[in-house]
């Protein structure tokens, strides 16, 4: 599903790398938790793997595309099947709660009907079902990062990335968040969860991607 | 209703109805619109005049022949010039009957043969003309208005030119416009533009977002440009008339072709503008 070789990452020429050395390869319908300590990487590593930047050097291959030496116009399909719950939710405040759920299937062209029966079952899917007209502001950070996992999931993506899906929500709330996240993975997405909270895998024990320090430090 | 308005926001899912609006950008449109309509307008009267002066009678010269040259021989000599289509000898009895009103019959009076060269252009070689008449027929006697009119005629030529200049320089200054205003909206939708684009959105999906709304906004104001130019025009061709003879006819196909072209040139530039920015993405 994804393959990194000798990844490194700078965000800018002459930087000292984000990441580096970066050498390992995630099954297709694997769940990975992404772990590490604040400033490791994490964030910097699910955004390679949705294709929001580019390695610096390295050979990343992504769903059967090495995106090494790929096209920039073979990239839109591929982030396409990609669902990503941000740190930052990253939800349009001009949009409602609807809308926003909505969107991916907007990009993908989905036809009217279909786009806001899809949207409004995933809603229900995260509890927020009423509240589909409010814009994002109007809702409490838990509330948004449930919205996020919404959208983040709503057109069936290949590979699901979350980034601190729980770091808003209380102890009842993440239980349901990790909940939601295993469901995907047993419908068959790829999902790697990154988080900085030790206790987060007990919840759902799965392999563990430990960075540090831009680096790799255990896998497995 | 409120469905209506939410399902609008959702086609709109960029927020480009908030993030480009205002009456500036289809303000600006409409001035440009007006001047180019203007410009237009003065292209196409610059044109008639030019044409009126170069046509008909005003493309002739009179040539006054000394006295003792022959009309036939000196005829041909003038036809053979270049620039000059026809030489044709004044007939004794219609010069005279020319001169009656200010002479009276005077039969005995010693006529000067004449001879009117109907000219094949009104170009650069005119000005030529008077010394090649002179070098033909020594003390041939060149009659100037012809010089006149062609000097005219190539100022209304200059002035048409200047104002299809004029036009061009409407729609780039308009092209420049649209690319600012592009620039303005996607600064203030950067944030939501960089999240389509994550999402999969693809470089034509976010740039015709805004060329259709851009292209819109400007066809909007050139409409009302069209609108405010046409009165205007009108009296303009009113007091154009007496140096054409007859009334200017109104533009129409001019002030229709505004909208359409303000709202392609705006599409092109908005394309181009968003589609340079998204570049620098990966
Ligand atoms: N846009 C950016 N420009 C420059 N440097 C960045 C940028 N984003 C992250 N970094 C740097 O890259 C390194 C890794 O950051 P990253 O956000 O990936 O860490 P993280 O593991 O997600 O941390 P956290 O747990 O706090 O979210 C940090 O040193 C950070 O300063
Ligand atoms: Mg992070």
């Amino acid at each position: 599903m994804v393959r990194l070789e000798d990844i490194t990452l700078r965000y800018r020429p002459g930087a000292a790398p984000a990441l580096s050395g970066l050498d390992f390869a995630l099954e297709g319908g694997s769940f990975t938790w992404l772990m590490g300590p604040s400033g490791a990487g994490k964030s910097s590593l699910l955004k390679l793997l949705h294709l929001a930047i580019l390695p610096s050097e390295g050979r990343l291959n992504v769903m059967g595309t090495a995106i090494h030496a790929a096209g920039r116009k073979e990239l839109p399909a591929l982030r396409r099947r990609i669902g990503v719950v941000f740190q930052d939710f990253r939800l349009l405040p001009h949009l409602d709660v609807l809308e926003n759920v909505a969107l991916p299937l907007r990009i993908a062209g989905r036809g009217e009907q279909q786009l806001l029966a899809d949207a409004t079952e995933l809603l229900r899917w995260v509890g927020l079902a009423e509240r589909m007209k409010d814009r994002p502001e109007a809702l409490s950070g838990g509330e948004q990062q449930r919205v996020a996992l919404a959208r983040a999931v709503v057109a069936r993506p290949a590979l699901l990335l979350a980034d601190e899906p729980t770091s808003n929500l209380d102890a009842e709330q993440s239980r349901r968040m990790v909940n939601l996240l295993r469901q995907m993975h047993r419908l068959g997405s790829t999902v790697i969860v990154a988080t900085h909270n030790e206790a987060l895998p007990d919840e759902y024990p799965a392999p563990i991607l430990r960075l540090e320090g831009g680096r790799l430090a255990s896998h497995g | 209703m409120a469905e209506r308005l939410r399902r609008a926001r959702g086609r709109d899912p960029l927020g480009l109805r908030r993030a480009l609006s205002g009456p500036l950008l289809p303000g600006l449109v409409a001035a440009m619109a007006l001047l180019a309509a203007l410009a237009m307008a003065g292209a196409v009267a610059a044109a008639a005049m030019a044409a009126r002066w170069e046509g008909g009678a005003a493309a002739a010269m009179m040539v006054q022949l000394p006295a003792n040259a022959q009309t036939g021989p000196a005829a041909a000599a003038l036809a053979a010039l270049p620039g000059v289509a026809e030489a044709i000898p004044l007939e004794r009895e219609r010069l005279a009957a020319l001169l009656r009103p200010w002479l009276g019959d005077a039969a005995g009076l010693p006529l000067p043969g004449m001879i009117e060269l109907r000219l094949s252009t009104l170009g650069a070689g005119v000005e030529a003309l008077p010394e090649a008449i002179q070098a033909a027929i020594p003390g041939a006697r060149v009659e100037a208005h012809g010089i006149w009119v062609a000097r005219l005629s190539a100022l209304a030529r200059s002035l048409e030119a200047l104002a299809w200049l004029v036009l061009a320089l409407v729609g780039a200054v308009a092209a420049a416009m649209v690319a600012v205003a592009t620039r303005a909206g996607i600064a203030a939708r950067h944030a939501t533009i960089v999240i389509l684009h994550d999402m999969g959105a693809t470089d034509s999906t976010i740039a015709s977002r805004f060329a259709g709304r851009i292209a819109f906004l400007a066809g909007l104001g050139a409409v009302l440009g069209a609108v405010l130019a046409a009165p205007l025009l009108y009296l303009l061709g009113g007091l154009a008339a007496p140096l054409l003879g007859n009334a200017l006819a109104m533009p129409w196909g001019g002030l229709a072709a505004l909208p359409p072209a303000a709202a392609l040139i705006a599409w092109l530039t908005a394309q181009a503008a968003v589609r340079l920015w998204l570049r620098g993405l990966p």
